[in-house]
């Protein structure tokens, strides 16, 4: 944004809104409430279902005050019966953990030379991280899916943390490359001058004051990795299976499982509906990768 | 991205590379931190691509791996002829375009609405934000199974006290159905995006257009929207790379069936159930194709964004 837009900051979040008091404005709040309680019901309802037995899960006119029981979660869980989610959730844990800590690894210094030290031609660098986010999924799986046949490859879960992470590295070197740019040059040319090398500049002066901006780069990249369905689908079967795969389980289901269901749903969606709770601001942020602030 | 920082990232490059005495070195030295990252996306993204490519012109069916011989562009007649295929491009067209315009719309009306202050304007925030959290396929399920069932979902149960039909949603209005779900995950995220672009307005600037008696409208139409005009481009662009690419609602809610396949569900459905390895690649080359068109008329959109950043700095 300007200079201008920055300095006016302060003053508008305080004097908060430009046209206060204004009798309209209640029933247009009235109207955003409403908006906000349609989109949120459906949720809502996943909710209350997953706390129903089947029985009341599945009747036509809804049944909104029937007995609440944890039937739903201990199907899902598996206690009742049936396959335990829980390898599919471990793994979808360290598939989303470990890609987005490689994603880190190779992006940071990444976006510091493209931030802090340019290198010739930075734009060019920048648009080609980001042109390869555009280029379809499907334009590389099949040749993926051979390699990891023939090389033993499939079904396992380090193949999906390098796809994760390629899926996800372009978006965070874009991200960071904006965060970085907060980071005053000054700063980190006396550290030079006092004979830092890289990875302590990065660890010791860039790292803090962009802390922030890591955070929600990393917050993303889990997100991403933790909702990825096509490739996990492809190249994984039992040992390797993500939450998402275990989820499209449940795609042809029919009749006595929507409380299962509702559960499953809900469970496998609670990571990141909390992440993305906590970091709102900056998950708008990142997710416009930078250029809306 | 704000005036301050972003003048020392265009100055530097000019004078530091020419004048140093080991030019090369340090230059070299700047490069190094990139090449990691860089070396990574080309070895995972582009040599894959290669591959497809070199196989789009093969004949091969992955149960028939002996009678593997190259075709030249056959399979590529053969997916251009192929009516299923082209349908698939139609399917693809209207469920990003149909998404991404009902999306940016109704999330510019919950924007303006969430930019007024009113109580509890926090909480309708965070209710609105949440169907962007839901996990794709958890998202779908939820649609197809708890709101669409036409014995026992949330829609026709809502219907039944005001005494409406009942219908079969997914089968009387598939495309439409999933489409629904997807503007229902991605309102949220245009919302947030406008609402970051109106909230970033000149305040003083449109007092002094009210004070020269500009009506609402007229705040509206010549100065808010201009100023929005880059959030919704990017809104679009950021939509449309991950729409075009839907696979879990199509392969969730109606499995491509009932007319409903878009073009990655039948690349997935090519080459994983019909096992047909080339005619697979030829359809994912020819996507390629359709997303480089896009690409390059969205990243020059971005760029003019980005430059617009730099100059003003």
């Amino acid at each position: 944004m300007t200079a201008t837009a920055v300095q006016a900051r302060p003053s508008t979040t305080q004097s908060a809104d430009p046209t206060p008091r204004r009798p309209k404005g209640r029933g247009l709040g009235l109207v955003a409430w409403l908006a906000g309680i349609v989109f949120f019901l459906p949720i809502a309802w996943m909710a209350l279902t997953s706390f129903h037995s089947e029985e009341d899960a599945a009747t036509n006119p809804p049944s909104f005050a029937a007995p609440l029981t944890l039937d739903g979660y201990r199907e899902f869980f598996g206690t009742g019966g049936g396959a335990s989610p829980w390898p599919s959730l471990i793994n979808s844990t360290v598939a989303s953990l470990a890609s987005t800590l490689l994603v880190l690894i190779l992006a940071l210094p990444a976006a510091y030379a493209l931030s802090i030290r340019p290198v010739k031609k930075w734009t060019d660098v920048l648009f080609f991280f980001l042109s390869t986010k555009m280029l379809p999924v499907v334009a590389g799986l099949l040749p993926i899916y051979l390699f990891a046949k023939n090389t033993g490859m499939l079904d396992n879960i380090w193949l999906l943390v390098i796809l994760y992470t390629s899926m996800n590295l372009p978006i965070a070197v874009w991200m960071m490359q904006s965060f970085l740019s907060e980071v005053p040059v000054a700063i980190i040319e006396a550290a030079q001058i006092d004979g830092a090398k890289l990875p302590t500049i990065l660890t010791r002066v860039v790292a803090p004051i962009a802390l922030p901006g890591i955070a929600a780069t990393s917050l993303i990249c889990f997100i991403f990795s933790w909702n990825e369905l096509l490739f996990a689908r492809v190249l994984t079967g039992v040992v390797a299976e993500t939450a998402p795969v275990f989820l499209t389980g449940f795609i042809t289901s029919q009749g006595l499982f929507l409380a299962k269901v509702c559960a499953a749903s809900l469970v496998v969606s609670l990571p990141v509906l909390a992440a993305g709770f906590a970091a709102q601001d900056k998950l708008v942020q990142g997710l416009s990768l930078g250029a809306v602030k | 991205m704000t005036a301050t920082t972003t003048a020392p990232v265009a100055a530097p490059p000019v004078h530091t590379q020419k004048k140093q005495p080991s030019g090369r070195m340090r230059a070299w030295a700047t490069r190094a931190p990139l090449l990691p990252a860089l070396i990574f996306m080309i070895a995972v993204t582009q040599l894959p691509f290669v591959a497809t490519l070199v196989i789009s012109f093969f004949d091969w069916n992955s149960l028939y791996p002996d009678a593997r011989s190259f075709t030249g562009f056959g399979n590529y007649t053969e997916v251009l002829t192929d009516a299923a295929l082209r349908k698939s491009v139609w399917v693809t067209i209207l469920l990003t375009v149909g998404v991404v315009l009902t999306s940016l719309v109704l999330g510019l009306g919950l924007a303006l609405l969430l930019d007024r202050k009113f109580r509890g304007r926090g909480l309708v925030r965070t209710l609105l934000i949440a169907p962007f959290l839901v996990v794709p396929v958890a998202a779908a399920l939820l649609w197809k199974h708890v709101l669409y069932n036409p014995e026992y979902g949330l829609l026709n149960g809502l219907l039944h006290y005001v005494g409406g039909p009942q219908p079969d949603w997914i089968s009387n209005t598939p495309l439409l159905a999933i489409e629904a779900s997807l503007v229902w995950q991605w309102t949220p995220f245009m919302m947030l995006i406008l609402l970051a672009g109106l909230q970033s307005r000149d305040h003083q600037q449109i007092e002094a257009a009210k004070v020269d008696g500009a009506s609402n409208w007229q705040v509206f139409r010549y100065l808010t929207l201009p100023h929005l005009r880059r959030y919704l481009e990017l809104g679009a662009l950021l939509g449309s790379i991950y729409i075009v690419q839907n696979f879990d609602a199509v392969f969730t809610i109606t499995s491509g069936g009932l007319g409903t396949a878009n073009l990655p569900y039948t690349v997935y459905q090519t080459f994983y159930q019909a096992h047909e390895n080339g005619l697979a690649s030829a359809a994912g080359v020819l996507v390629v194709i359709g997303s480089i068109i896009i690409a390059t008329f969205a990243l020059r959109v971005v760029s003019s964004l980005f430059r617009e950043e730099v100059s003003r700095a």
